[in-house]
């Protein structure tokens, strides 16, 4: 079996290889901890955004309440490690497993909603988390919670001052996320979700059961961004529904997927490489006068490459979205 | 609670969920013409209201006169960002739905970001106007007289909205909107209808930013509060019907009021949500909505 | 026995009747035409066969067993496949995986899948375009590929709604050999066409149905000839003469 689909994914199993070791190897030469901090969140939203592509992207079901499952995971594994004193190694599979159950509760009654009722419903589902974990004494209510630090451990995943630790977490989770969408690329999920996406009458002729391919895409997706939302938490170190549940994180985690290619296997990389670093050093350059020229420069950006690359920065590496002509 | 207290309340809520449906109608009009949501319409209505606020704090003109005006520019504002950059996203071959979201969501990240760059971060409010200050007591229930006004306009916008669609104006929109493709055979040009579209709408949100800040703070942020409340009203009533944003403008400006007395103020919105979600169980395309 | 059988289906859309008290029965390998003029229910009775809406009162059977009110996903899953009147291609995907998603309904393995959707596309003489997007195909050719992604699933009967309405007469002649060679697969069809001229050539019989009801079944040699079926696609005036 030999064609253009199985020669592209050897293909791209290679180069990821490839990007897998020079980003183990070159951060350690690297001694400038602003640059590891944006190396380190670029990581991050790299696999949020390719966790949101599995069900915005393949599927075409535009969630913007992405942030619930993030903010939750953030919380499931830091008030498991405070209040059970499970260390976030583990913590941060049940904030996985929390995420994907959280997608799937709210799947349940929005994936009867379709086009942008559907958006707008998981706007409101994820300002309805926000406003309840603010208004929430348990969980720290706007006060947040701080994570106690701890002695430097794989097991509690801390390590102290020491960035590049933190580095290669964040980058084996962008690698697992980009694992599960290359596997699901072979799956006859990838071609269900993105038969959902093009026409739902059609994809149901062909037996697809439309329902139970949205929730499983929205299972997937809230796991790992849970499991994001987790390491998050134990990079900064403290939460607070500001901080991981806004609405603007919702946009955030999806952003570097549309910018750089959305449905796309490289696209939510792609698209946090540049969104990432542009963001951070505008305002960490620009943002500090507090006179809004960072997010004009974000703004702009979101506009220009929107209009000007419709499918993606992605779409500028291939001049054909699949394969030859 | 007092029969006095519920009639206050429910008055508060009514003299809100018009302007919330008067937003709502912008949104609702041109999402109903072709198929966008527009994610920067709270940054029209921060415009507007920061417009009102330099004309008056240049020249002390009072926002109610200053109503013809600021609606014009906003027309103008909304057609131009149609022109500038709606149409092109309108021409994708492929995910339209989405690049069109996050090409307004970029826009509103400029406005807010310009807005402070030129105003700075901090709450402006334009005060002193012909209005502030007074209330109509009405049988113990006082209607403040700014909010009344505001009210009063919002309905008078919304017959005026009305009133359009029986023109040969409003018979062309109608048109555009049941078949987009079909109305350039009857010569139609659909690329001014879609700019009048955006015009009107972000006349509409202009005319409630307007009313809106003769009794509310002005910063970069405000719109951004009023926008979601808009997009669940337009969710609730049904996207593209004007009917459906004026009785959901009003029936979450009371669920608001209500739930604030009840609960309390910081779940407001909640209440709001809540009642959304409840109701688009049952009709997934809202209250009045076909499309 | 009969592959299909159609019983007493009634149907209607907000108080306007659709199909009233259809029944006929579909034997195994046959071609069958539903004809009829515009509106007179040839579609609504298709989305009822495919599960796509449920009949108000009557019962379809597929091989002895109830079908509708299945809905569609379990219809495909008995061997019931269809293609569109207004062509509903996977346009962001290209037209193998189009083909694919058919396949994917028989088989949880991507390499089954892949190896069928080719010899379909090959089939239906697509194999060459397998590698494009949907979207960049002429529309004779998405015809095709929804007859492909439609053989794709194995079905025992195949519905084609207006497949060959539109087409030049060159392509109508090859869609036509199509049709007979999926019929030679073994596979029942059914075609809805409103042309009679297209469809009667090809069909071993035809259901004319007239204002969602049944005017008349029969061979083509009958049909043409049938007074009532003249009357209700070209009038009275005709019928007479």
């Amino acid at each position: 079996m030999d064609n253009f689909i199985t020669r592209r994914r050897r293909h791209e199993l290679l180069v990821a290889a490839g990007l897998l070791v020079f980003a183990i190897v070159a951060p350690m030469f690297i001694k400038d901890v602003t640059t590891l901090n944006v190396i380190i969140l670029s990581l991050l939203f790299a696999g949020l955004a390719q966790a949101w592509n599995i069900l915005g992207g393949y599927c075409g079901q535009i969630s913007l309440g992405h942030a619930l499952y993030f903010g939750m995971g953030s919380y499931v594994s830091t008030l498991l490690y405070v209040h059970a004193a499970v260390p976030p190694s583990l913590g941060m599979f049940a904030a996985a497993a929390v995420g994907g159950l959280a997608a799937l509760l709210v799947g349940w009654p929005c994936f009867r909603l379709s086009g942008h009722y559907y958006a707008i419903a998981t706007v409101v589902v994820g300002e309805i988390g926000y406003l309840l974990f603010l208004n929430w004494d348990y969980v720290g209510g706007a006060t947040g919670v701080y994570i106690p630090i701890a002695r430097p451990s794989l097991l509690n995943l801390q390590f102290g001052k020491d960035k590049l630790p933190y580095l290669h977490l964040v980058l084996a989770f962008c690698a697992a996320t980009w694992l599960a969408a290359w596997v699901i690329e072979g799956s006859r999920w990838f071609y269900a979700w993105r038969a959902v996406k093009d026409d739902v009458v059609a994809a149901r002729s062909l037996g697809v059961n439309i329902f139970s391919s949205k929730m499983a895409a929205a299972a997937i997706s809230g796991a790992f961004t849970g499991l994001g939302g987790a390491i998050y938490g134990l990079y900064v170190g403290y939460i607070d529904p500001d901080s991981v549940m806004a609405g603007h994180f919702s946009i955030l985690i999806a952003l570097p997927a549309v910018l750089g290619g959305v449905g796309t296997l490289w696209g939510p990389i792609l698209g946090a490489a540049l969104l990432i670093p542009m963001k951070e050093l505008s305002s960490s350059y620009l943002g500090g006068s507090g006179r809004g020229v960072d997010l004009m420069l974000y703004g702009a950006m979101i506009v220009i490459v929107a209009l000007a690359q419709p499918q993606g920065v992605v779409s500028l590496f291939r001049r054909r979205a699949h394969g030859p002509a | 609670m007092t029969l006095e207290t519920i009639l206050q309340v429910a008055a508060g809520g009514l003299l809100m969920g018009l302007i919330y449906a008067l937003v709502a109608a912008g949104l609702s009009l041109i999402f109903g013409l072709m198929d966008v949501v527009n994610f920067a319409h709270g940054e029209l209505m921060m415009l507007a209201m920061y417009a009102v606020f330099v004309i008056w704090d240049a020249s002390g003109l009072d926002p109610m006169l200053q109503l013809p005006l600021v609606a014009a520019l906003l027309f103008g504002t909304g057609m131009v960002i149609y022109r500038g950059m709606i149409a092109r996203a309108l021409s994708v071959q492929f995910n339209r739905g989405m690049v069109q979201i996050f090409v307004t969501f970029g826009l509103a990240i400029f406005i807010r970001g310009a807005a402070q760059f030129v105003w700075g971060g901090e709450f402006r409010a334009v005060n002193n106007t012909l209005l502030s200050g007074r209330s109509w007591n009405l049988g113990g229930v006082y209607l403040p007289l700014p909010q009344l006004a505001a009210s009063v306009v919002c309905l008078a916008a919304f017959a005026g909205l009305l009133l359009i669609s029986r023109t040969e104006f409003g018979k062309a929109l109608e048109a555009t909107r049941e078949d987009r493709d079909a109305v350039a055979l009857i010569g139609i040009d659909r690329d001014r209808i879609f700019a009048m579209g955006w015009g009107l709408g972000a006349g509409a949100v202009g005319i409630a930013g307007v009313m809106l800040a003769g009794f509310y703070y002005v910063g970069p942020n405000v719109g951004a509060s009023f926008a979601l409340i808009a997009y669940v009203t337009v969710a609730l009533g049904g996207f593209g019907s004007m009917l459906g944003a004026l009785v959901a403008g009003l029936l979450i400006g009371e669920v608001e009021a209500f739930t604030a007395v009840i609960l309390e103020p910081s779940l407001k919105q909640i209440g709001v949500f809540a009642v959304y979600l409840a109701v688009l169980m049952f009709r997934p395309r809202g209250l009045f909505g076909k499309l | 026995m009969a592959l299909l059988e159609i019983r007493g289906v009634s149907k209607s859309f907000g108080g306007v009747a659709a199909n009233v008290d259809i029944s006929f029965v579909v034997e195994p390998g046959e071609i069958l035409g539903l004809i009829g003029p515009n509106g007179a229910g040839k579609t609504s009775l298709f989305n009822a066969i495919a599960g796509e809406v449920t009949p108000d009162a009557g019962e379809i059977l597929l091989d002895g067993a109830r079908v509708s009110g299945l809905g569609p996903v379990a219809c495909a899953g008995r061997g019931i496949a269809r293609t569109f009147q207004v062509v509903r291609s996977f346009d962001s995907m290209t037209v193998l995986e189009n083909v694919m998603v058919g396949a994917f309904s028989r088989t949880a393995s991507a390499g089954a899948a892949m190896k069928a959707a080719e010899e379909t596309l090959e089939f239906c003489g697509l194999a060459p375009r397998a590698a494009r997007l949907a979207w960049e195909l002429s529309p004779p050719e998405k015809r095709r590929l929804e007859v492909a992604r439609a053989l794709a699933t194995q079905p025992r009967l195949l519905l084609l709604d207006e497949m060959l309405t539109g087409l030049t007469p060159t392509e109508a002649q090859e869609g036509v050999q199509l049709v007979r060679a999926v019929r030679d697969r073994g596979i029942t069809v059914i075609m809805v066409e409103h042309v009679m001229e297209i469809v009667l050539p090809l069909v071993s019989r035809a259901v004319v149905l007239n204002l969602g009801r049944v005017l008349t079944i029969g061979v083509p040699g009958e049909i043409v000839k049938n007074p009532d079926v003249i009357r209700a696609y070209l009038g009275d005036r005709y019928a007479a003469a």
